[in-house]
C-alpha cells in the first residue's frame, strides 16, 4: 500500500504547488506551462493507478492544450491589470480552504475508502471478456457496454468544432468584405 | 504565417511519418493493449499539427486546409453511425455484426476496430481543424499588421 | 496504514479543484479563466480515477487488460475497475475540444478589445 501511497502524495502536491503557481503568476506564458506540469503530473499519476490508456491520452491532450493556449498568448499584449485589493485577504483563503477541507474530510468518509471500490458493474464487465472479444477492458466498455455514451460524446465534439468554425470564420461576416 | 527554419521543417518532415505510423498502431490495436479511438486520434492531430507548425502556411494550399479538416470529421462521425446502424444485421443498435474470434490477434475485435478507426479518424481531423483554424486566423492578423508596416513578428 | 490514507487522496482531489475554482472566481484575466477551467478538469478526471483503483488483499493490482500472463480469476481479482476510466478517457478529449472552443473566444475577443481583461471588455460595449 505504501508504496502505492508515497508516490502518489508527492505526485499531487506536485500538481497542486503547480496549480498554484499557474493561478497566481503574472506572466501569462509561465502560467501556462505551468498548467502543462499539472497535465503531466495527472498523466504520472494516471499511470501510477493502472490507467495506461488515461495516460497515452492524457500526455498528448496536455501537449496540443498547451500548444493552442501558447498560439493564443505569445505574441498578444496582456494589459490586465491586477490590484492588491481585488485579491482577497490571506485570513480570508485560509478560512475557505479550513473549510473545504473539514468539509471534504466528512463528506468522503461516507464514500467508498481509496483502493476499495465497490465494482457492481465493474466485476460483471471484467468477467464478460469473452463476449466482446476486446482485451483491453476498458475499449470494451467504452465501444460495447456503453457505445450510447460515447456517440453522445462524439457529438459533444463535433459540435465544439463546429462553434470553432463558426466563431472563427472570415467570410460572411458583417464589416469584412474581402 | 511563416513556417520555422530548415532544421525545423527537415525534422518535422522525418519525424511526421513516424507520428502518424505511432498514431495507426494505437487506433489498430486498441482492443488489445492501451489506446483505442480517442487516443490515437489525438496523437494523429498532433502529428498534424506538427505540419503546420513547422511548415507555416504552406500546406494549407496543398490540399491540407479546412475542407480536409471538415471532410475527413465529418466521414469519421458517419463512419461511427454507420457501424452502430450496420449492428442491425444482427440484431440491435450497436450490436456486434462481425462474429469476434478468440485469441490475441489483430482481427479478434469484431466492430471494435471499426468503430475504432471511425472515432480515431474523426477526433484526429477535428481538433486538427480547430487548431488549423486559430492559426489561419493569426495568419491573416499578421498580414493585416505587415500591411500597415507596423509589426515584423513572425 | 491509518484510517487517514482512506481518504485523504481524495481531499488532496478537492483543493485542487478549490484552485482552480478559485482562479474562475476571483481573476480578471481569460487567460487565467481558461486556466481554472482545465484545473477542475484535471481535479475531476483525477477523483474518477481515484474511485475506481483498486489495491487486492493479495498480490498487487494491474491494468483493465488481459494478457497471456494474466488472465481467469487471477484477472478478475486483481484487475482495477474499468467503468470509471472508459468515462475518463472520453471526458479527457471533450475538455480538450472545450479549451480550444474557449481559447477561441478568447482570441476573438482579444481580436475586437484588445485586451484579456473582463473588466474591461465589459466596460467597452459596443
Amino acid at each position: 500500500m505504501a508504496e502505492v501511497l508515497l508516490p502518489l502524495y508527492a505526485l499531487m502536491a506536485f500538481m497542486l504547488i503547480a496549480a498554484i503557481i499557474a493561478v497566481e503568476t503574472r506572466d501569462l506564458l509561465s502560467s501556462v506551462l505551468c498548467l502543462g506540469a499539472v497535465g503531466f503530473g495527472l498523466a504520472l499519476v494516471d499511470l501510477l493507478l493502472k490507467a495506461p490508456d488515461l495516460a497515452l491520452t492524457q500526455v498528448v491532450v496536455e501537449i496540443i492544450a498547451v500548444v493552442l493556449l501558447i498560439r493564443a498568448v505569445v505574441a498578444r499584449e496582456d494589459t490586465t491589470e491586477e490590484s492588491l485589493s481585488d485579491t482577497p485577504h490571506v485570513a480570508f483563503v485560509g478560512m475557505v480552504v479550513g473549510a473545504i477541507v473539514i468539509a471534504a474530510f466528512v463528506c468522503f468518509q461516507q464514500l467508498v475508502p481509496f483502493a476499495k471500490p465497490l465494482m457492481t458493474m465493474g466485476e460483471a464487465y471484467l468477467r464478460s471478456g469473452e463476449l466482446t472479444g476486446a482485451k483491453n477492458q476498458v475499449t470494451a466498455v467504452l465501444l460495447d457496454f456503453r457505445a450510447y455514451d460515447t456517440l453522445g460524446e462524439a457529438t459533444v465534439i463535433f459540435a465544439a468544432i463546429i462553434g470553432c468554425y463558426a466563431l472563427l470564420r472570415t467570410r460572411g461576416r458583417i464589416g469584412n468584405r474581402r | 504565417m511563416r513556417g520555422m527554419t530548415l532544421i525545423v521543417k527537415t525534422t518535422a518532415s522525418l519525424l511526421i511519418g513516424f507520428v502518424v505510423l505511432f498514431g495507426a498502431y494505437i487506433i489498430l490495436t486498441g482492443h488489445l493493449s492501451p489506446g483505442g479511438g480517442f487516443a490515437g486520434g489525438v496523437i494523429l492531430a498532433a502529428g498534424l499539427l506538427l505540419i503546420v507548425l513547422a511548415f507555416g502556411a504552406d500546406p494549407l494550399r496543398k490540399g491540407l486546409g479546412h475542407n480536409f479538416a471538415l471532410v475527413w470529421e465529418s466521414l469519421g462521425a458517419v463512419g461511427f453511425l454507420a457501424v452502430a446502424l450496420l449492428g442491425f444485421i444482427a440484431g440491435t443498435f450497436f450490436a456486434h455484426f462481425i462474429p469476434h474470434l478468440t485469441g490475441f490477434g489483430l482481427l479478434t475485435g469484431g466492430s471494435i476496430v471499426l468503430s475504432n478507426i471511425a472515432i480515431g479518424i474523426k477526433v484526429g481531423a477535428g481538433l486538427f481543424g480547430a487548431f488549423l483554424m486559430l492559426a489561419a486566423f493569426r495568419a491573416s492578423e499578421s498580414a493585416d499588421k505587415t500591411e500597415k508596416g507596423d509589426g515584423n513578428d513572425t | 496504514m491509518g484510517m487517514i490514507h482512506e481518504f485523504f487522496p481524495y481531499v488532496l482531489c478537492v483543493l485542487l479543484f478549490a484552485v482552480g475554482l478559485y482562479a474562475i472566481a476571483v481573476k480578471k484575466n481569460l487567460i487565467k479563466i481558461i486556466i481554472g477551467v482545465m484545473l477542475i478538469h484535471n481535479a475531476t478526471s483525477l477523483f474518477l480515477v481515484l474511485v475506481g483503483y483498486r489495491m487486492p488483499e493479495t498480490g498487487e493490482s494491474a491494468a483493465p487488460i488481459i494478457t497471456r500472463a494474466l488472465s481467469g480469476e487471477e484477472f478478475f481479482r486483481q484487475s482495477v475497475d474499468p467503468v470509471p476510466q472508459a468515462l475518463v478517457l472520453t471526458a479527457i478529449v471533450i475538455g480538450l475540444s472545450v479549451v480550444a472552443l474557449m481559447v477561441v473566444m478568447a482570441v476573438r475577443l482579444h481580436e475586437k478589445y484588445g485586451t484579456f481583461d473582463l473588466t474591461r471588455i465589459r466596460k467597452l460595449r459596443g
